[in-house]
């Protein structure tokens, strides 16, 4: 069909839709992109309670980077086709011109997916090999940060519905509030004594499942003196929604102090608690069975 | 056809109700869960006012208190000695709660020895029928008494296995085989703190934490401090 009258030639000529699409969605990742990478990553939980939880927050930092011109293509290409293609009001409804093979287009996009995703499974494996990223690793931890460093060993032991923790280095004492010296490598060993719980640590970036007569290790170091929150992750039982308390990462001398007191308050139970043990399994109880 | 502002209404009418029931919903599971509130009477008023609460613990509550007679049981007396089995209690915030507790059960133990200290009440000490305890031995803990969020733990000493006169269901006479216990704890700030039992008593239940262990009103509640 030819211009008709009045209409120049420039008019006439063919718009080219994909060059539009690429133009806006590399002006909208280029702006984006290092918006979402300076200002969004760093807001994403759980802070920088310890050094796993700075290595979560420089992951998500990463991967919403990554992920941010990927969006913009979607907003960009939908948002352009509901505008530019939308039907008007009384338009005939007709099916567009057919599908036809893009050998290039379609060898591009595997290719990038690929790229993308073989990248990410590959950082995300780093990171998680580099330092177990404060998850738990079941009772032969392979990604023990720090190598053979001395860490303070500190038990969790969960039970319906409350967390204690116990302390074979400073005599075995058992306490109901987790508190920790700060700037330490701490190893983390979490076991259940009745159902399955999970232990999260929430601004430490420290999840792991209890489970009765397993040793469950995570590791973590903390940063400077702070509060966290810890909560069970795992539905475990009328309580588990309040199945939280608070934990304390304290100064050195602080944590002396706090070790001594305990220690006084403990005493009188000391005498009826079992020897240090990864894993306990209570006997069955008189009416329990 | 509706135009775009009866849609929109519709949406967010949708949503308010929807935000209402779940709120109605969440705030009835967290506050009382279907089970009545006592109020404990004030001993004394003012900024630091004193209660007594009085409780009994129960092998089996009976048919008179409970469609479940076999599950073992907390009840509450009131201020006309009526035994109760309300086990949400409400409480003045920053008061002195002398706390009497008559058990009647025997021994079941604790799965941790730790909660067999006492920890959270006055001087950490309890008094069993006369006698003041730092801890109790965990295998002869009958029950607990606990309010995690207060670090309030309380183990409850039991009736021997051999006394004479037990009592069978609730409500039980202070004329039959039991045990005294006191203490005092402080409430602090308003708040729903939940108390529970940990010694595995729930006789036939999995693990002995099923049934009374998981139901409000039986082994566990909230002191809704006001």
């Amino acid at each position: 069909m030819s211009a008709g009258p009045g209409i120049s030639a420039a008019a006439a000529e063919p718009v080219n839709h994909a060059r539009r699409v690429i133009v806006a969605w590399l002006v909208l990742s280029v702006i984006a992109t290092p918006l979402v990478a300076v200002f969004l990553g760093p807001a994403i939980p759980p802070g920088n309670g310890s050094d796993e939880a700075s290595q979560q927050v420089f992951d998500n930092q990463v991967m919403t980077a990554v992920i941010t011109p990927i969006l913009c293509l979607l907003v960009v290409f939908f948002a352009y086709a509901l505008t530019r293609f939308r039907a008007q009001a009384g338009e005939a409804a007709l099916d567009g011109p057919p599908l036809r093979n893009e050998p290039r287009v379609q060898a591009l996009w595997v290719a990038a997916t690929g790229l993308i995703v073989l990248g990410l499974a590959g950082f995300g494996t780093f990171e998680l090999l580099e330092t177990g990223a404060g998850g738990g690793q079941g009772p032969s931890p392979i990604a023990e940060p720090g190598g053979t460093k001395k860490k303070l060993e500190v038990q969790v032991i969960a039970q319906q519905w409350q967390f204690t923790y116990r302390y074979p280095s400073l005599g075995g004492l058992e306490s109901a509030q987790l508190v920790l010296p700060a700037h330490t490598d701490v190893a983390l060993h979490v076991t259940s004594l009745d159902a399955v719980h999970s232990f999260w640590a929430y601004e430490l970036g420290v999840k792991a499942d209890a489970n009765p007569g397993v040793d469950n290790v995570a590791y973590v170091e903390t940063k400077g003196p702070r509060v966290f929150h810890v909560r069970c992750a795992e539905l475990c039982g009328l309580w588990h929604g309040y199945m939280f308390n608070n934990g304390l990462v304290v100064d050195a001398a602080d944590f002396s102090r706090w070790a001594a007191s305990e220690r006084k308050n403990f005493a009188p139970v000391a005498k009826y608690m079992p020897a240090y043990s990864h894993t306990y399994l209570p006997e069955p109880q008189r009416r329990a069975g | 056809m509706r135009s775009v502002t009866g849609k929109l209404a519709l949406a967010v009418a949708g949503v308010v109700a929807a935000g209402v029931l779940i709120g109605f919903y969440v705030s009835k599971l967290t506050t009382q869960a279907g089970s009545p509130t006592y109020t404990v009477p004030v001993k004394t008023g003012g900024a630091h006012p004193v209660v007594d609460l009085t409780i009994q613990t129960v092998a089996a509550v009976g048919p008179a208190l409970s469609p479940n007679p076999d599950w073992v049981s907390f009840l509450v007396r009131d201020a006309s000695g009526k035994w109760r089995r309300e086990t949400v209690w409400r409480l003045p915030a920053h008061a002195t709660v002398h706390v009497t507790i008559y058990n009647f059960d025997g021994a079941s133990g604790l799965r941790n020895p730790f909660l067999a200290r006492p920890q959270g009440v006055d001087g950490n000490r309890i008094v069993v029928d006369g006698k003041p305890l730092a801890v109790l031995p965990p295998d002869e803990a009958s029950h607990t008494f606990a309010v995690p969020q207060l670090g309030l733990i309380v183990p409850v000493a039991p009736v021997p296995d051999d006394a004479r006169n037990q009592c069978g269901y609730a409500p039980c006479s202070l004329s039959m085989a039991h045990r005294t216990e006191t203490f005092t704890f402080h409430t602090g700030k308003p708040g729903h703190y939940r108390w529970q039992c940990f010694v595995p008593c729930a006789a036939g239940w999995i693990t002995g934490f099923g049934g009374p262990m998981q139901t409000i009103g039986y082994m566990d509640g909230f002191l809704d401090v006001v």
